[in-house]
């Protein structure tokens, strides 16, 4: 009976580095249960690129951009196209939230967890703002001490129980609240055909249908028309600061805009093998086209950012450049959505 | 993207702590996974914007030292707090963290709410009353 239970709390997790927190938990945690399913797979399928400028919800007083959908959607869309059944649970206080968390690790079941990166002390110092949607996977432990695997991190690492609540129980929006998950029903044969046309058809619409302003390729365009205006509307220092957190929001951990146009290229390659569709491999190869735009893009930006420039011409530039980069995506979307899949 | 063109720009930004991995096309146009020490652009932004807040973090010290503000206002911006964030961790309304803003009414804070924002910059209550 001691045997059974040492090897249950000890259970081998098959940690792999990923790209994204959502779509690289996703891949471990199903990998874990003999259902292969790689990180841009898993991105594909669950529709995760996306584009967004919300300038009302600020964080830190800047303009929020986002290049990914809303988080929990890839997870939530994933689990109903692949017919995996999760348990998902939030907790009121983080006494219950950990013990129940303790359970279930009990159980041999590595568990995904949301957290804050702010209060997790594996993570680079540089990294560690109040951003509270990212994914781990607790899949044991050491004493008292969590075992983690951090889909973005290359190995696995251990946390100590404070710092664990801490961030499971972060405050601010969105307030994690404990939340925790993991598979109860994973079938062990899936098709991915129908889950991979689902998922293109559903990235199409999110991309180029949203009847607001804010949303896909016509986001796009909405943040180049105010990036062009920024240095007179809101002065140098702060247009230098909102054009950071645009490339931040492109290529910084977890998020990486241009980042994730490469991902979904390497979805549509895998998917044109999967569905026999050569097309999607060409569209793969433009998608990666369009994602070395998003980066000429962030380079430029740099630059400016760099220089602190005061001459309004590198603004009026980039927004060119971003202009360029929604119409290109445009045509790509409206390309893939006419594909007989 | 091709795996030669993924940036390895060190910058010492992740404190060699860990690499970024990316998706990248090899010699065959398939992509494959690479690993990342960085890339120059992203290191800009990220230190324009810890520049950003140590600004605030040094003024926001000066104007405490000189009285104008309480010690609340030095370390939610040294915890890169803003208002809403602090109100929720302490469990107040915005508005009654903004009186608790002012030296004036900090200093009579009971100690309960003393801790309470103690706990929230996860710091004692000796080091909240005077700051460094």
């Amino acid at each position: 009976m001691d045997e059974v239970l040492e090897v249950m709390s000890d259970i081998q997790f098959n940690h792999v580095q990923t790209a994204h927190c959502e779509s690289g938990v996703i891949s471990n945690i199903f990998r874990h249960y003999g259902l292969q399913i790689s990180e841009p797979m898993a991105f594909g399928i669950g529709a995760g690129i996306f584009f967004g400028h919300l300038p009302f919800v600020k964080v830190n007083g800047v303009p929020g951009t986002t290049y990914r959908v809303v988080p929990g959607a890839i997870f939530k869309r994933v689990c109903k196209r692949l017919g995996v059944k999760m348990e998902s649970q939030t907790f009121s206080s983080p006494e219950k939230g950990m013990e129940a968390l303790d359970r279930v690790l009990e159980t041999g079941r590595p568990v995904g967890l949301l957290s804050s990166v702010y209060y997790l002390p594996y993570f680079p110092p540089a990294y560690r703002f109040h951003f509270n949607a990212h994914n781990l996977v607790a899949f044991g432990k050491d004493g008292d001490n969590y075992r983690i695997s951090d889909p973005i991190m290359e190995t696995v690492t251990e946390i100590d129980p404070k710092s664990l609540a801490e961030a499971r129980f972060a405050k601010g929006f969105p307030a994690p609240k404990g939340k925790m998950y993991y598979p109860v029903e994973v079938p062990k044969e899936v098709s991915f055909e129908q889950p991979i046309r689902e998922g293109i058809k559903q990235a199409c619409s999110d991309m180029l249908n949203i009847p607001l302003p804010f949303f896909g390729v016509k986001g796009m365009r909405f943040l180049a028309k105010r990036l062009k205006h920024y240095p007179e509307k809101v002065g140098d220092r702060k247009a230098v600061l909102y054009l950071g957190n645009i490339i931040r929001m492109q290529e910084e951990i977890g998020t990486g805009g241009a980042g994730f146009r490469f991902m979904y290229a390497a979805f549509l390659q895998e998917a044109a093998g999967i569905l026999k569709r050569e097309e999607l491999s060409e569209m793969s190869a433009e998608l990666t086209k369009i994602g070395d735009t998003w980066r000429n893009f962030a380079f430029n930006a740099g630059r400016v950012c760099k220089s602190r420039s005061v001459n309004n011409i590198s603004y009026a530039e980039l927004s060119e450049m971003l202009m360029q980069c929604a119409a290109e995506e445009e045509v790509l979307f409206r390309k893939l959505s006419k594909v007989k899949l | 993207m091709k795996k030669e063109e993924v940036p390895q720009d060190g910058d010492n930004m992740h404190e060699g702590t860990f690499k970024q991995l990316f998706y990248a096309t090899d010699n065959a146009g398939q992509y494959v996974p690479v690993t990342s020490v960085g890339w120059e652009p992203e290191n800009v932004a990220m230190k324009q914007a810890w520049e950003e807040i140590n600004e605030r973090v040094e003024k926001a010290k000066a104007q405490v030292l000189a009285g104008e503000v309480s010690p609340v206002v030095y370390y939610m911006e040294k915890t890169i707090m803003d208002l809403p964030l602090l109100a929720s961790y302490v469990g107040k309304f915005q508005w009654q963290v903004k009186r608790h803003m002012k030296p004036a009414v900090f200093n009579k804070l009971s100690d309960t709410m003393l801790r309470k924002y103690a706990a929230a910059f996860k710091i004692s209550v000796q080091e909240l009353r005077n700051i460094k």
